[in-house]
């Protein structure tokens, strides 16, 4: 089974390029099978059901999702191999950028939108530097000039990554992308395989339901502001 | 370009001052150097490792990726990886119902094509492929060649080489900064800051349309037909891909002769999907699309331009009455 990791700010076109890019994999006779990682709750699900595609929810609630993402991905690769697909793809929300779901040996693509602001590829860490694939959506709505300077900001960030402008809506640009996820490796469990980035550290008071503000509350890992 | 190898033993003061791509990059990972006399190999090694973990660094990945974007730049600036396209051609190959698409075109730089057809008769799927270069991997089955061949697997994702630009009608400018800056922003990107560029896409723009703006006006404060003129000035000049290709920029305001001139002028590849008449017959020929293939090429002909001319009176008589309404007189017959 291929593995891809799909992860990408909130509302960047995630879903709907995936959608694109499982009919194009469908055309080849492949099944493909998604899970879908949130934090509160995710209408996603009915999405790729409403296509067809056999869907797991994890919900990560009051734990850190990246945490919650990475405790639980083995699981879900097992499930997709007992289930028999020829893919398997993770959907998670990178929520505070400095997070990333991706694992050594497996296709990893972050997806964001030209809409998010030229200042993007530089704000957002390990998730965008240490994909394989950038993908680009919302090209339809901006300039040429726009995409231009975005894909190069693209690219300072993280040259060594394929970037792909695809077209959530229409779907372009869905096929070559497509090609690329047909080139993932496969994997048929992640049980010892390892991050290609540590997750942030937290574990501080609050992580352990402390409410009360002020520095007699705070212990553990605690960073201080230099203002 | 320089070596990743020299750009490590260069002093952070030389490279601020000759070397502003490499202060792009390190900016673009949150790093800011303050220590001037550091060589970067020295700058790079002092980075304290809580630094690392906070911005997602590995120091030996980053020089690596600094290597990588330094030999993608170098394409930029020697022309040996850039884009020579003295021609695209479209090999068919089949419509929606199965049957053969009979067609083998190649468009030459500076030339126009426009595209017509009914909604859903395959214009997008055709740009699509364009854009793809397809090689009988798309539903259509249709390969697409430059200068004669298939310029290659890795090409079809480089940025550089990407070859169609594209404009519609439903594109807009979205980054808040002023012209001037935002041209040479653009500019920067391509490797291509001269003193000049930017006033001269900025005259070109504002030769294209009926009020003119400088290189201190607000990007968003644009009018549409102002924003589209930048669009098509800033791809002429500055745009990488061979190909532009243009959806339905009727009525945006802007003198449509002028803004195609200057593209067959910059030696573009001109396809327009349009139904307006006079972009229609401005064509070298026309591609009539129908059920997923090219039915039908139609070049342009004597009888057709000597249409386009009376097209144009009509247009300039339009455009008059615009200028006219603008100034605020009052419209009592066709003439000025």
């Amino acid at each position: 089974m291929r593995l891809v990791t799909v992860s990408g700010p909130p509302s960047s076109g995630k879903t709907a390029v995936l959608l694109n890019v499982i009919r194009e994999l469908r055309k080849t006779g492949k099944t493909v099978g998604v899970v879908k990682f949130d934090c509160l709750s995710t209408e996603d699900d009915r999405v790729y059901a409403s296509l067809g595609v056999t869907v797991r929810v994890g919900l990560s609630g009051n734990l850190c999702p990246d945490h919650y993402f990475v405790c639980n991905i083995d699981e879900c690769v097992a499930w997709g191999v007992a289930q028999g697909f020829d893919y398997l793809l993770s959907e998670s929300a990178g929520l505070c950028n400095r997070c990333a779901p991706h694992a050594k040996g497996v296709l990893a693509v972050c997806v964001i939108d030209n809409l998010m602001g030229l200042n993007t590829p530089k704000k957002i860490g390990p998730m965008l530097k240490f994909a394989d694939v950038v993908v680009v959506t919302k090209g339809d709505i901006v300039s040429q000039a726009e995409r231009e300077v975005f894909a190069f900001k693209v690219r300072q960030a993280n040259p060594r990554a394929k970037i792909a402008q695809v077209n959530g809506i229409t779907g372009q640009g869905a096929h070559g992308l497509a090609t690329l996820f047909a080139g993932a490796p496969e994997t048929s469990s992640l049980n010892g395989g390892s991050l290609r980035f540590t997750m942030p550290a937290a574990l501080c008071s609050y992580c352990l339901g402390e409410t009360k503000i002020g520095a007699d509350y705070q212990t553990g890992n605690i960073k201080r502001i230099k203002v | 370009m320089v070596p990743v190898e020299e750009i490590l033993k260069t002093r952070m003061a030389d490279i601020r001052k000759n070397h502003p791509e490499v202060s792009g990059f390190l900016e673009s990972h949150g790093l800011i150097p303050d220590d001037d006399r550091l060589a970067l190999a020295d700058y790079i090694a002092r980075i304290p490792d809580e630094d690392c973990q906070d911005y997602g660094l590995d120091k030996a990945d980053l020089i690596d990726a600094l290597g990588t974007f330094l030999e993608g730049l170098e394409g930029l600036t020697d022309g040996r990886q850039t884009f020579d396209v003295r021609s695209v051609s479209i090999i068919g190959g089949t419509d929606k119902s199965g049957r053969p698409e009979k067609i083998n075109l190649t468009l030459l730089p500076g030339t126009i094509t426009s595209i017509v057809g009914p909604t859903g008769s395959g214009k997008s799927r055709l740009l699509g492929d364009i854009e793809w270069m397809a090689q009988g991997d798309t539903p259509t089955g249709r390969r697409i060649l430059v200068n004669g061949m298939f310029p290659g697997e890795d090409l079809r994702f480089s940025i550089e080489h990407k070859l169609v630009a594209q404009l519609s009608q439903n594109m807009n400018f979205v980054v808040d900064t002023e012209v001037g800056a935002f041209i040479a922003m653009h500019a920067a990107s391509r490797m291509r800051i001269t003193d000049h560029i930017v006033a001269d896409i900025i005259a070109q723009a504002n030769g294209m349309t009926g009020e003119t703006f400088d290189a201190d006006t607000p990007i968003t404060a644009l009018s549409g037909g102002q924003s589209r003129a930048l669009m098509i000035a800033d791809t002429a000049f500055l745009s990488t891909s061979p190909i532009v290709l243009i959806d339905e920029i009727e009525n945006a305001g802007i003198d449509r002769t002028r803004a195609l001139e200057l593209l067959v002028k910059k030696e573009k590849i001109v396809i327009m999907a349009t139904h307006d008449p006079l972009l229609a017959l401005m064509a070298d020929r026309r591609l009539v699309i129908q059920n997923g293939a090219i039915e039908r090429v139609i070049e342009t002909s004597a009888r057709e331009k000597a249409v386009l001319v009376e097209l144009e009176k009509m247009d300039a008589v339009m455009q008059r009455l615009r200028l006219r309404l603008r100034a605020g007189e009052e419209i009592e017959g066709l003439g000025s």
